[in-house]
């Protein structure tokens, strides 16, 4: 036994105790700061000893779904899974995680890890973690005001991965430009995932796609199919790169309205058939990267079915609440991506009243501009009224202007909680509303749901 | 009566919602009944003159900001410069704003040559500023933005700023200015997306381009209560933030 490193967990878990019993919310950060300070490489010493090896999902949309899903996937396989599911997801974060699921002798208790990491984080939770698999989701335009431009997160994540050993495995969504590209060529061996599917198409780039140029030659790309953001079918108009041929392929994804979705998985062993119990065509690439990684492992196709069949959103990602007699539908909304891709699925469930609330504070990101790259004209023609709310709702009033919804449909409301009570006192009795918050508007949102006895707070989940 | 707008580089240049600024100048318009046509012109496209009556140039990645430096340097920039000249209103922020400059000197490759029609020269610095801004302009009164540069922009004897900061670091940190004004050209680091938020400076632009097309014309007000409140949250969360 390391009796430093067992010190060290154990200062982790008093701390995780303690926090929660003053009520300081869910301890899920601080005490890997604290056990870090006993130990400063309690991190890499814990991730050594996990069995089947750590997995790190990284991505800017889809990490916590995705990571959760892995998890189930590995808990239906018999495995039992370290894992930061509440998405605390810096080292700290992860830390704390790793902390409060080893033995007080410094024994990690679980047979494999699935670690969700920040893009910042990730160079330094890989070194220390030196994970057998290594998931990449996707590059998006996010919180510029905090990772700066998206070229010095992909130079930072290249560095990275050419510094990996053959032992690690790298799967990639090769329906993203940028991440193809920087996996190529790396010690570490590849695997690819993919859509091949023609019915989820976008007819042209969104304004929040970066600029579809090929990495490695600057010449525009075009695409044969082009799913969400700018992932899809692409090949380069200058060197002719194109998207690498995929392992794993997603077909024939059907998506259910608000409820679920199923898709067609393309394995080397032949197709699998998945049943997701969340919606949207970006729970469908979550999905197909949790499989994907599943398959990767060695995990058996029973448990992937069985892992996703059974999945349960994300605390906030996706939330359905009765209050006050109205159906609430919550999901978070991080960055004009997501953003996006949560209205092209609300369109999908019918149109209801909504309710966006926009905060500006450090876990937003404080520039509120990316609210300007948003599609919402596509709610311009929506039969419903639009409300607005948050610390920065009236930012997101303007840009609905803009986006030309009529004065008549746009209701600009003030904070949390008067905007919540104004929108359900509009909503007719039995009704239902969508709630669209960032990050801690929702956090104060559930607040608010949580001292009036509709949501648990969400350590509990 | 009609308005072509130029949105130059719009496909590789559009970083942190400036394309709201787009947005907003022809939504500004159609309120009016004027008709607002937006044309994007990229890398390799040529600038016809005459053809546009409002030009905007909004912020990109450095990456992006090479093959659009050398574009500019050709006859696309000559025909800006004349259009600017002959009095054509433009707004640039932040990459765009750099470009029409001198030079643009990154941390590392090569210096990017401007076309120097603000009189103001940019040179990389260390740290990148990134904030809330309020900046006080004797034209446009209060004007709110979110800069986000590690580019210091420095103005030359002629030039003329858009105003002084009051909050932020505005075009290099050290001298108070931000932005440069040269007949009905706006350069500066305001991103948020400008002009939704800032009509005063939208309406000028719009303005400036009607008379230049249709002889003087007036500009009826509009209804800047959403505005007004947006401006109001954002000056407000400066004061919080810096």
């Amino acid at each position: 036994m390391d009796p430093r490193l067992a010190l060290a967990v154990m200062a982790g878990k008093a701390s995780a105790t303690l926090i929660r019993r003053l009520g300081r919310g869910g301890g899920t950060a601080a005490p890997g700061v604290v056990a870090s300070r006993v130990d400063p490489a309690i991190l890499d010493k814990l991730a050594r000893q996990v069995a089947a090896g750590c997995v790190v999902v990284a991505g800017t949309n889809g990490k916590t779904t995705t990571a959760r899903m892995l998890a189930g996937i590995c808990a239906c396989a018999g495995l039992r899974v370290i894992h930061n599911r509440t998405g605390s997801n810096l080292v700290r974060g992860i830390t704390a995680a790793f902390a409060a699921q080893s033995s007080l002798t410094g024994r990690p208790r679980g047979d494999v890890a699935v670690i969700e990491a920040d893009e910042a984080a990730f160079p330094e939770v890989v070194r220390r973690t030196r994970p057998r698999l290594i998931l990449l989701l996707n590059l998006f335009r996010d919180q510029l005001d905090r990772y700066g431009e998206l070229d010095t997160v992909a130079a930072r994540w290249g560095e990275t991965l050419r510094a990996l050993p053959p032992t690690t495995i790298v799967l990639v969504n090769a329906d993203d430009p940028a991440l193809a590209t920087l996996t190529e060529g790396l010690t570490a061996p590849r695997r690819t995932f993919g859509l091949r599917d023609g019915r989820h198409q976008l007819d042209q780039l969104p304004h929040a796609a970066d600029a579809a140029t090929c990495r490695r030659c600057g010449a525009p790309l075009t695409y044969a199919r082009l799913f969400l953001s700018h992932l899809g079918d692409y090949v380069c108009t200058g060197c002719g790169y194109r998207r690498p041929p995929l392992d794993t392929a997603a077909r024939e994804v059907a998506l259910c309205g608000l409820e679920e979705l199923t898709l067609t998985l393309e394995t080397a062993d032949g197709p699998l058939a998945l049943r997701v119990g969340v919606p949207g065509l970006y729970n469908a690439y979550n999905a197909l990267a949790a499989a994907a990684a599943a398959l990767a492992l060695g995990l058996p196709p029973v448990a992937v079915a069985e892992g996703l069949a059974a999945f349960r959103s994300a605390f906030g990602r996706i939330e359905r609440v009765t209050y006050r007699g109205r159906r609430l539908v919550i999901v978070l909304i991080k960055n004009p991506v997501g953003f996006n891709e949560v209205l092209r699925m609300l369109e999908m469930g019918g149109a209801a009243p909504t309710l966006i609330l926009i905060n500006d504070l450090d876990a937003d990101g404080r520039d509120v501009s990316w609210l300007w790259d948003v599609d919402a004209e596509r709610l311009r023609d929506a039969p419903v009224p639009l409300y607005t709310g948050g610390i920065r709702g009236d930012e997101m009033a303007l840009r609905l202007k803009y986006a030309g919804v009529p004065p008549e449909r746009l209701v600009p409301l003030g904070d949390l909680p008067d905007a919540l009570d104004s929108f359900v006192d509009d909503l007719p009795p039995d009704g239902t509303g969508f709630v669209l918050p960032t990050y801690t508007a929702m956090l104060r949102l559930r607040e608010v749901l949580a001292a009036r006895g509709v949501v648990h707070s969400f350590w509990q989940d | 009566m009609k308005l072509t707008i130029c949105w130059l580089y719009g496909t590789t240049m559009n970083i942190y919602g400036d394309r709201g600024n787009v947005l907003a100048l022809a939504q500004r318009c159609r309120w009016r009944g004027i008709d607002a046509e937006v044309v994007t012109l990229g890398v390799g496209e040529p600038l016809e003159p005459g053809r546009y009556d409002l030009f905007f140039w909004g912020g990109g990645q450095d990456r992006e900001q090479i093959p659009v430096a050398e574009d500019i340097r050709g006859p696309k920039g000559e025909v800006l410069r004349a259009e600017v000249e002959d009095g054509a209103p433009l707004l640039a922020v932040c990459g765009g704003y750099q470009l029409l400059g001198a030079f643009y000197r990154p941390h590392d490759g090569p210096e990017l040559p401007g076309i120097g029609l603000f009189d103001a020269w940019t040179i990389a610095g260390d740290e990148r500023f990134i904030g809330n801004v309020v900046v006080d302009s004797d034209e446009f009164g209060e004007v709110v933005g979110f800069e986000n540069h590690s580019g210091r922009t420095h103005l030359g004897p002629t030039a003329r700023p858009l105003g002084r900061v009051r909050i932020g670091h505005g075009n290099n940190g050290s001298d108070g200015t931000e932005g440069c004004r040269y007949r009905n050209a706006i350069g500066c680091y305001l991103h948020g997306a400008l002009l939704p938020k800032n009509p005063a400076i939208a309406d000028f632009l719009i303005g400036a381009a009607l008379r230049r097309r249709y002889g003087e014309v007036a500009l009826p007000p509009l209804d800047d209560a959403l505005e007004a409140a947006a401006r109001a949250a954002a000056v407000r969360r400066a004061l919080a933030t810096r």
